[in-house]
Protein backbone atom coordinates (compact mmCIF):
# COMPACT_ATOMS: atom_id res chain seq x y z
CA UNK A 1 0.00 0.00 0.00
CA UNK A 2 1.21 3.68 -0.68
CA UNK A 3 4.10 2.82 -1.90
CA UNK A 4 6.82 5.94 -3.20
CA UNK A 5 7.99 4.69 -6.45
CA UNK A 6 11.24 6.79 -7.26
CA UNK A 7 11.35 4.69 -10.12
CA UNK A 8 14.36 2.88 -8.92
CA UNK A 9 16.47 0.01 -10.64
CA UNK A 10 15.91 1.94 -14.20
CA UNK A 11 19.24 2.92 -16.46
CA UNK A 12 22.01 3.72 -15.53
CA UNK A 13 24.01 0.51 -15.43
CA UNK A 14 26.68 1.65 -17.49
CA UNK A 15 30.36 -0.03 -17.73
CA UNK A 16 32.36 2.07 -15.81
CA UNK A 17 30.29 2.79 -13.09
CA UNK A 18 31.40 3.36 -9.30
CA UNK A 19 30.43 1.23 -6.34
CA UNK A 20 26.63 1.51 -5.97
CA UNK A 21 25.10 3.49 -3.14
CA UNK A 22 23.21 0.69 -1.25
CA UNK A 23 19.43 0.63 -2.19
CA UNK A 24 17.02 2.06 0.20
CA UNK A 25 13.69 0.66 0.47
CA UNK A 26 11.46 2.45 -1.21
CA UNK A 27 8.39 1.97 1.15
CA UNK A 28 7.64 4.52 3.50
CA UNK A 29 5.67 3.95 6.65
CA UNK A 30 2.70 5.66 6.95
CA UNK A 31 1.53 4.60 10.01
CA UNK A 32 1.96 7.64 11.91
CA UNK A 33 -0.11 9.63 9.08
CA UNK A 34 -2.49 7.50 9.32
CA UNK A 35 -2.63 7.41 13.38
CA UNK A 36 -2.81 11.31 13.19
CA UNK A 37 -5.01 11.12 10.53
CA UNK A 38 -7.56 9.07 12.87
CA UNK A 39 -6.81 11.25 15.71
CA UNK A 40 -8.33 14.40 14.03
CA UNK A 41 -11.01 12.83 12.61
CA UNK A 42 -11.88 11.69 16.13
CA UNK A 43 -11.62 15.49 17.62
CA UNK A 44 -13.69 17.20 14.78
CA UNK A 45 -16.03 14.74 14.92
CA UNK A 46 -16.52 14.92 18.54
CA UNK A 47 -16.20 18.84 18.84
CA UNK A 48 -18.74 19.39 15.81
CA UNK A 49 -21.99 20.06 16.69
CA UNK A 50 -24.83 19.62 14.15
CA UNK A 51 -28.12 20.54 16.50
CA UNK A 52 -28.31 23.87 16.62
CA UNK A 53 -30.59 24.79 19.82
CA UNK A 54 -34.37 25.16 19.25
CA UNK A 55 -36.68 28.43 20.03
CA UNK A 56 -39.76 29.12 21.41
CA UNK A 57 -41.41 32.16 19.81
CA UNK A 58 -43.16 34.74 21.80
CA UNK A 59 -45.00 37.84 21.20
CA UNK A 60 -45.60 39.46 24.23
CA UNK A 61 -48.71 41.62 24.30
CA UNK A 62 -47.93 45.11 23.92
CA UNK A 63 -48.03 47.32 26.68
CA UNK A 64 -51.18 49.81 26.34
CA UNK A 65 -53.62 47.41 25.04
CA UNK A 66 -56.31 46.97 27.72
CA UNK A 67 -57.10 43.15 28.61
CA UNK A 68 -60.67 42.11 27.34
CA UNK A 69 -61.70 39.06 29.03
CA UNK A 70 -64.12 37.04 27.35
CA UNK A 71 -67.01 35.26 29.48
CA UNK A 72 -67.82 32.35 27.50
CA UNK A 73 -63.65 31.33 27.60
CA UNK A 74 -62.58 28.92 30.41
CA UNK A 75 -59.93 30.44 32.00
CA UNK A 76 -56.82 30.13 34.13
CA UNK A 77 -54.93 31.90 35.85
CA UNK A 78 -51.23 30.70 36.93
CA UNK A 79 -48.79 32.91 38.85
CA UNK A 80 -45.14 31.93 39.04
CA UNK A 81 -43.47 32.29 41.89
CA UNK A 82 -39.53 32.07 43.30
CA UNK A 83 -38.59 29.23 44.26
CA UNK A 84 -40.48 26.98 41.57
CA UNK A 85 -44.12 27.69 43.14
CA UNK A 86 -46.78 27.52 40.83
CA UNK A 87 -50.04 29.16 42.22
CA UNK A 88 -53.35 29.30 40.27
CA UNK A 89 -56.78 29.89 40.75
CA UNK A 90 -59.80 28.97 38.09
CA UNK A 91 -61.10 32.38 36.45
CA UNK A 92 -59.65 35.74 36.04
CA UNK A 93 -58.63 37.95 39.15
CA UNK A 94 -62.02 39.90 39.23
CA UNK A 95 -64.00 37.23 40.49
CA UNK A 96 -62.11 35.47 42.58
CA UNK A 97 -60.30 38.15 44.94
CA UNK A 98 -60.17 35.95 47.33
CA UNK A 99 -57.50 33.74 49.40
CA UNK A 100 -59.01 31.09 49.48
CA UNK A 101 -59.63 30.06 45.85
CA UNK A 102 -55.82 29.98 45.62
CA UNK A 103 -53.98 26.69 45.23
CA UNK A 104 -50.46 25.80 45.18
CA UNK A 105 -48.36 23.13 42.95
CA UNK A 106 -45.16 22.78 41.22
CA UNK A 107 -43.57 22.05 37.96
CA UNK A 108 -43.73 18.22 38.16
CA UNK A 109 -45.64 15.57 35.79
CA UNK A 110 -48.51 15.90 38.82
CA UNK A 111 -48.02 19.37 39.03
CA UNK A 112 -49.66 22.15 36.75
CA UNK A 113 -49.60 19.69 33.42
CA UNK A 114 -52.18 17.67 35.53
CA UNK A 115 -54.49 20.56 36.33
CA UNK A 116 -54.10 22.16 33.24
CA UNK A 117 -55.11 18.99 31.08
CA UNK A 118 -57.96 18.19 33.62
CA UNK A 119 -59.52 21.80 33.22
CA UNK A 120 -59.13 21.56 29.28
CA UNK A 121 -60.80 17.90 28.63
CA UNK A 122 -62.72 19.80 25.89
CA UNK A 123 -59.77 20.28 23.70
CA UNK A 124 -58.29 17.18 24.95
CA UNK A 125 -60.90 15.34 24.03
CA UNK A 126 -59.49 16.56 20.21
CA UNK A 127 -56.46 16.24 20.47
CA UNK A 128 -56.59 12.21 21.15
CA UNK A 129 -58.77 11.64 18.36
CA UNK A 130 -56.12 14.05 16.12
CA UNK A 131 -53.47 12.47 17.67
CA UNK A 132 -54.79 9.02 16.92
CA UNK A 133 -55.30 9.71 13.10
CA UNK A 134 -52.41 11.27 12.87
CA UNK A 135 -50.25 8.28 14.45
CA UNK A 136 -52.16 6.22 12.26
CA UNK A 137 -51.24 8.14 9.00
CA UNK A 138 -54.43 9.33 8.13
CA UNK A 139 -53.50 12.63 7.77
CA UNK A 140 -50.28 14.56 6.93
CA UNK A 141 -48.23 16.64 9.34
CA UNK A 142 -49.44 19.92 7.50
CA UNK A 143 -52.91 18.95 7.83
CA UNK A 144 -52.60 17.52 11.48
CA UNK A 145 -50.71 20.81 12.38
CA UNK A 146 -53.95 22.83 10.98
CA UNK A 147 -56.72 21.28 12.70
CA UNK A 148 -54.79 21.30 15.47
CA UNK A 149 -54.25 25.20 15.43
CA UNK A 150 -58.30 25.06 14.86
CA UNK A 151 -58.70 23.13 17.68
CA UNK A 152 -56.63 25.09 20.09
CA UNK A 153 -58.09 28.41 18.97
CA UNK A 154 -61.87 27.15 19.92
CA UNK A 155 -64.25 28.85 21.95
CA UNK A 156 -64.46 26.46 24.54
CA UNK A 157 -60.63 25.78 24.65
CA UNK A 158 -59.14 27.26 27.99
CA UNK A 159 -57.15 30.42 27.71
CA UNK A 160 -54.08 30.63 30.61
CA UNK A 161 -52.99 33.97 32.00
CA UNK A 162 -49.47 33.35 32.94
CA UNK A 163 -48.58 36.01 35.45
CA UNK A 164 -45.41 36.44 37.16
CA UNK A 165 -43.79 38.31 40.14
CA UNK A 166 -40.83 39.78 41.19
CA UNK A 167 -39.58 36.14 42.35
CA UNK A 168 -39.75 34.04 39.51
CA UNK A 169 -37.09 32.79 37.25
CA UNK A 170 -36.65 32.47 33.64
CA UNK A 171 -36.67 28.84 33.80
CA UNK A 172 -40.09 28.71 35.43
CA UNK A 173 -41.43 31.32 32.28
CA UNK A 174 -39.89 28.56 29.62
CA UNK A 175 -41.27 25.81 31.79
CA UNK A 176 -44.44 27.16 31.84
CA UNK A 177 -44.26 28.14 27.90
CA UNK A 178 -43.33 24.31 26.99
CA UNK A 179 -46.55 23.26 29.09
CA UNK A 180 -48.60 25.45 26.80
CA UNK A 181 -47.27 23.66 23.94
CA UNK A 182 -47.11 20.42 26.03
CA UNK A 183 -51.39 20.42 27.08
CA UNK A 184 -52.28 21.99 23.75
CA UNK A 185 -53.20 25.57 25.09
CA UNK A 186 -53.40 27.91 22.00
CA UNK A 187 -54.49 30.68 23.76
CA UNK A 188 -52.24 32.14 26.63
CA UNK A 189 -50.54 35.35 27.52
CA UNK A 190 -47.89 36.30 30.03
CA UNK A 191 -48.41 39.28 32.09
CA UNK A 192 -47.30 40.77 35.42
CA UNK A 193 -48.42 40.17 38.34
CA UNK A 194 -51.02 43.07 39.39
CA UNK A 195 -51.15 43.95 43.19
CA UNK A 196 -54.29 42.24 44.46
CA UNK A 197 -52.61 39.30 43.16
CA UNK A 198 -49.49 39.71 45.22
CA UNK A 199 -51.44 40.67 48.04
CA UNK A 200 -53.26 36.76 47.88
CA UNK A 201 -50.72 34.81 47.69
CA UNK A 202 -49.41 36.67 50.31
CA UNK A 203 -52.37 35.95 52.41
CA UNK A 204 -52.11 32.55 51.57
CA UNK A 205 -48.63 32.04 52.39
CA UNK A 206 -49.36 33.43 55.50
CA UNK A 207 -52.28 30.99 56.44
CA UNK A 208 -50.41 28.25 55.13
CA UNK A 209 -47.25 28.70 56.88
CA UNK A 210 -45.16 28.88 53.02
CA UNK A 211 -42.31 31.00 53.35
CA UNK B 1 -4.08 -38.72 -4.53
CA UNK B 2 -1.99 -35.48 -3.68
CA UNK B 3 -3.71 -32.82 -1.35
CA UNK B 4 -4.34 -29.84 -2.90
CA UNK B 5 -2.47 -27.11 -1.87
CA UNK B 6 -4.93 -24.61 -1.17
CA UNK B 7 -2.69 -21.46 -1.83
CA UNK B 8 -1.71 -19.07 1.57
CA UNK B 9 -3.36 -15.52 1.11
CA UNK B 10 -1.36 -12.74 2.49
CA UNK B 11 -2.27 -12.09 5.99
CA UNK B 12 -1.79 -8.09 5.35
CA UNK B 13 -4.94 -6.31 4.18
CA UNK B 14 -4.91 -3.36 2.00
CA UNK B 15 -5.77 -0.74 4.11
CA UNK B 16 -5.86 2.07 1.32
CA UNK B 17 -9.78 2.37 1.16
CA UNK B 18 -9.72 2.87 4.79
CA UNK B 19 -7.32 5.24 5.27
CA UNK B 20 -8.61 7.27 2.17
CA UNK B 21 -12.16 7.31 3.71
CA UNK B 22 -10.87 8.27 7.09
CA UNK B 23 -8.83 11.80 5.43
CA UNK B 24 -12.17 12.30 3.64
CA UNK B 25 -14.09 12.47 6.51
CA UNK B 26 -11.15 14.40 8.19
CA UNK B 27 -11.55 17.44 5.48
CA UNK B 28 -15.42 17.33 5.55
CA UNK B 29 -15.09 18.00 9.67
CA UNK B 30 -12.34 20.42 9.34
CA UNK B 31 -14.23 22.54 6.32
CA UNK B 32 -17.61 22.46 8.35
CA UNK B 33 -16.62 22.39 11.76
CA UNK B 34 -17.19 26.76 12.66
CA UNK B 35 -14.97 27.66 15.78
CA UNK B 36 -16.74 30.06 17.66
CA UNK B 37 -15.04 32.94 19.14
CA UNK B 38 -14.45 32.99 23.12
CA UNK B 39 -17.60 33.05 24.46
CA UNK B 40 -18.16 36.51 26.58
CA UNK B 41 -20.39 35.18 29.16
CA UNK B 42 -21.76 31.48 29.79
CA UNK B 43 -25.16 31.07 29.84
CA UNK B 44 -26.59 27.77 30.76
CA UNK B 45 -29.82 27.76 28.57
CA UNK B 46 -33.75 26.07 29.96
CA UNK B 47 -34.75 22.91 28.17
CA UNK B 48 -38.21 22.94 26.11
CA UNK B 49 -39.82 20.58 23.43
CA UNK B 50 -39.87 23.13 20.84
CA UNK B 51 -38.77 21.49 17.94
CA UNK B 52 -38.55 25.21 15.62
CA UNK B 53 -35.02 25.51 14.90
CA UNK B 54 -33.04 29.02 15.50
CA UNK B 55 -33.43 31.22 12.74
CA UNK B 56 -29.92 31.56 10.37
CA UNK B 57 -29.51 35.05 10.69
CA UNK B 58 -30.28 36.50 14.77
CA UNK B 59 -29.22 39.36 17.02
CA UNK B 60 -28.84 38.20 20.28
CA UNK B 61 -29.62 39.49 23.64
CA UNK B 62 -27.87 37.13 26.50
CA UNK B 63 -28.73 37.66 30.01
CA UNK B 64 -26.66 35.73 32.14
CA UNK B 65 -27.60 34.43 36.07
CA UNK B 66 -26.41 37.58 37.63
CA UNK B 67 -29.07 39.81 35.13
CA UNK B 68 -25.84 41.23 33.27
CA UNK B 69 -26.56 41.81 29.15
CA UNK B 70 -24.69 41.14 26.30
CA UNK B 71 -25.37 41.98 22.49
CA UNK B 72 -24.49 39.95 19.57
CA UNK B 73 -24.90 39.96 16.08
CA UNK B 74 -24.22 37.23 13.51
CA UNK B 75 -24.39 39.55 10.06
CA UNK B 76 -20.66 40.65 9.91
CA UNK B 77 -22.14 43.54 7.64
CA UNK B 78 -24.29 44.32 9.84
CA UNK B 79 -22.33 44.70 12.59
CA UNK B 80 -19.37 46.84 10.53
CA UNK B 81 -22.15 49.18 10.17
CA UNK B 82 -23.33 49.23 13.46
CA UNK B 83 -20.46 50.08 15.37
CA UNK B 84 -19.55 53.25 12.97
CA UNK B 85 -23.38 54.17 14.26
CA UNK B 86 -22.26 53.51 18.04
CA UNK B 87 -19.36 55.27 17.74
CA UNK B 88 -21.05 58.12 16.11
CA UNK B 89 -23.36 58.52 18.54
CA UNK B 90 -20.77 57.68 21.47
CA UNK B 91 -18.53 60.29 19.80
CA UNK B 92 -16.07 57.65 19.99
CA UNK B 93 -12.98 57.75 17.29
CA UNK B 94 -12.86 53.96 16.01
CA UNK B 95 -9.75 52.73 13.71
CA UNK B 96 -10.90 51.35 10.18
CA UNK B 97 -9.04 47.93 12.16
CA UNK B 98 -11.16 48.66 15.21
CA UNK B 99 -14.77 48.25 13.11
CA UNK B 100 -12.89 45.13 11.59
CA UNK B 101 -12.22 44.09 14.95
CA UNK B 102 -15.26 44.53 16.12
CA UNK B 103 -17.34 42.97 13.09
CA UNK B 104 -15.67 39.38 13.96
CA UNK B 105 -15.95 39.24 18.15
CA UNK B 106 -18.89 37.70 19.65
CA UNK B 107 -21.11 38.64 21.76
CA UNK B 108 -20.20 41.75 24.61
CA UNK B 109 -21.62 43.71 27.22
CA UNK B 110 -19.38 46.50 27.81
CA UNK B 111 -20.65 49.82 28.31
CA UNK B 112 -19.90 52.24 25.07
CA UNK B 113 -17.41 54.04 26.98
CA UNK B 114 -15.08 51.02 27.27
CA UNK B 115 -15.44 49.73 24.40
CA UNK B 116 -12.52 51.38 22.46
CA UNK B 117 -10.42 49.17 25.36
CA UNK B 118 -12.40 45.99 25.00
CA UNK B 119 -12.33 46.24 20.95
CA UNK B 120 -8.18 46.53 21.13
CA UNK B 121 -7.31 44.47 23.90
CA UNK B 122 -7.84 41.18 22.32
CA UNK B 123 -5.87 38.90 25.19
CA UNK B 124 -6.02 38.95 28.67
CA UNK B 125 -7.72 42.10 29.13
CA UNK B 126 -10.61 41.67 27.16
CA UNK B 127 -11.00 38.57 29.55
CA UNK B 128 -10.68 40.85 32.93
CA UNK B 129 -13.04 43.55 31.37
CA UNK B 130 -15.92 40.52 30.31
CA UNK B 131 -15.41 39.41 34.12
CA UNK B 132 -15.20 42.73 35.93
CA UNK B 133 -18.69 43.79 33.53
CA UNK B 134 -21.78 45.20 34.80
CA UNK B 135 -23.15 44.06 31.37
CA UNK B 136 -24.56 46.59 28.66
CA UNK B 137 -26.21 49.89 30.59
CA UNK B 138 -30.15 49.16 30.66
CA UNK B 139 -31.19 51.30 33.03
CA UNK B 140 -32.54 54.27 31.22
CA UNK B 141 -31.54 57.25 33.84
CA UNK B 142 -28.07 56.41 33.47
CA UNK B 143 -28.21 56.21 30.30
CA UNK B 144 -29.47 53.09 28.26
CA UNK B 145 -27.41 51.86 25.74
CA UNK B 146 -28.88 48.78 25.45
CA UNK B 147 -31.79 51.03 23.71
CA UNK B 148 -29.41 52.15 21.09
CA UNK B 149 -27.77 49.12 20.32
CA UNK B 150 -30.99 47.43 19.68
CA UNK B 151 -32.36 50.83 17.86
CA UNK B 152 -28.93 51.23 16.04
CA UNK B 153 -28.76 47.20 14.99
CA UNK B 154 -32.30 47.24 13.33
CA UNK B 155 -31.26 50.54 11.56
CA UNK B 156 -28.12 48.69 10.47
CA UNK B 157 -29.47 45.70 9.37
CA UNK B 158 -32.46 47.65 7.71
CA UNK B 159 -29.63 49.50 5.47
CA UNK B 160 -27.27 46.28 4.73
CA UNK B 161 -30.12 43.82 3.63
CA UNK B 162 -31.75 47.01 1.25
CA UNK B 163 -27.88 47.27 0.01
CA UNK B 164 -27.81 43.55 -0.45
CA UNK B 165 -31.57 43.64 -2.31
CA UNK B 166 -30.49 46.71 -4.37
CA UNK B 167 -27.04 44.31 -5.97
CA UNK B 168 -29.26 41.77 -6.92
CA UNK B 169 -29.16 39.47 -3.65
CA UNK B 170 -32.60 38.32 -3.41
CA UNK B 171 -31.82 35.72 -0.48
CA UNK B 172 -30.89 38.76 1.94
CA UNK B 173 -33.26 38.68 5.18
CA UNK B 174 -33.61 40.89 7.75
CA UNK B 175 -32.34 39.40 11.47
CA UNK B 176 -34.62 37.81 13.42
CA UNK B 177 -34.33 38.42 17.36
CA UNK B 178 -33.48 36.14 19.80
CA UNK B 179 -33.22 36.01 23.57
CA UNK B 180 -30.62 34.03 25.22
CA UNK B 181 -31.03 33.65 29.24
CA UNK B 182 -29.72 31.53 31.87
CA UNK B 183 -31.95 29.36 33.72
CA UNK B 184 -31.56 31.32 36.75
CA UNK B 185 -31.86 34.45 35.80
CA UNK B 186 -34.35 36.71 37.50
CA UNK B 187 -37.37 37.03 34.60
CA UNK B 188 -37.93 40.52 35.47
CA UNK B 189 -34.47 40.85 33.84
CA UNK B 190 -35.48 39.33 30.64
CA UNK B 191 -38.91 41.29 30.88
CA UNK B 192 -36.55 44.71 31.28
CA UNK B 193 -34.63 43.29 28.51
CA UNK B 194 -37.92 42.49 26.40
CA UNK B 195 -39.59 45.74 27.18
CA UNK B 196 -36.72 48.13 25.81
CA UNK B 197 -36.79 46.10 22.91
CA UNK B 198 -40.26 46.53 22.25
CA UNK B 199 -39.56 50.25 22.91
CA UNK B 200 -37.78 50.31 19.59
CA UNK B 201 -40.35 47.92 17.26
CA UNK B 202 -39.12 44.33 18.11
CA UNK B 203 -42.06 42.15 18.48
CA UNK B 204 -41.14 38.69 18.11
CA UNK B 205 -38.61 37.03 20.18
CA UNK B 206 -37.19 33.82 19.72
CA UNK B 207 -36.52 32.39 23.51
CA UNK B 208 -32.95 30.27 23.37
CA UNK B 209 -33.20 26.80 24.70
CA UNK B 210 -32.09 23.40 24.55
CA UNK B 211 -34.24 19.79 23.73
CA UNK B 212 -36.08 17.64 25.78
CA UNK B 213 -38.27 15.02 25.28
CA UNK B 214 -41.77 15.39 25.01
CA UNK B 215 -43.24 13.59 28.06
CA UNK B 216 -46.65 11.44 27.22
Amino acid sequence: MADVDTGGGGGGHGKHQKKRAKKLSTKLDMTPMVDLGFLLLTFFMLTTTFNKPKVIGLTPPVKDTTHKTKVDTTSLTVILSGNNKVYYYKGLLAMTSDSNNIKLTDFSDKGIRQIILNNNGFVAGLMTDLDKKHKANLITDSVYDKLKDSVEGKKQAMFVIIKTDSLAKYVNVVTMLDEMDICNIGKYSLIDASKPDIDMIRDFNQKNNIK
Amino acid sequence: MPKIKLPRSSPSIDMTPMVDLAFLLVTFFMLTTKFRPDEAVTVTIPASVSTTKIPDNVTTVSIDSAGRVFYDMDSKDVRETLITYMAGRYKIVLTAEDQQRFSIMGAFGIPMAKMKEYIEDQGAGRKILNQQTMGIPTDSTKGDELADWVNLGITADATVVANKVAAGNKDAKRSSFAIKADSKAKYKDIKRVIDICQKQGVSHFELITTVRSRPK
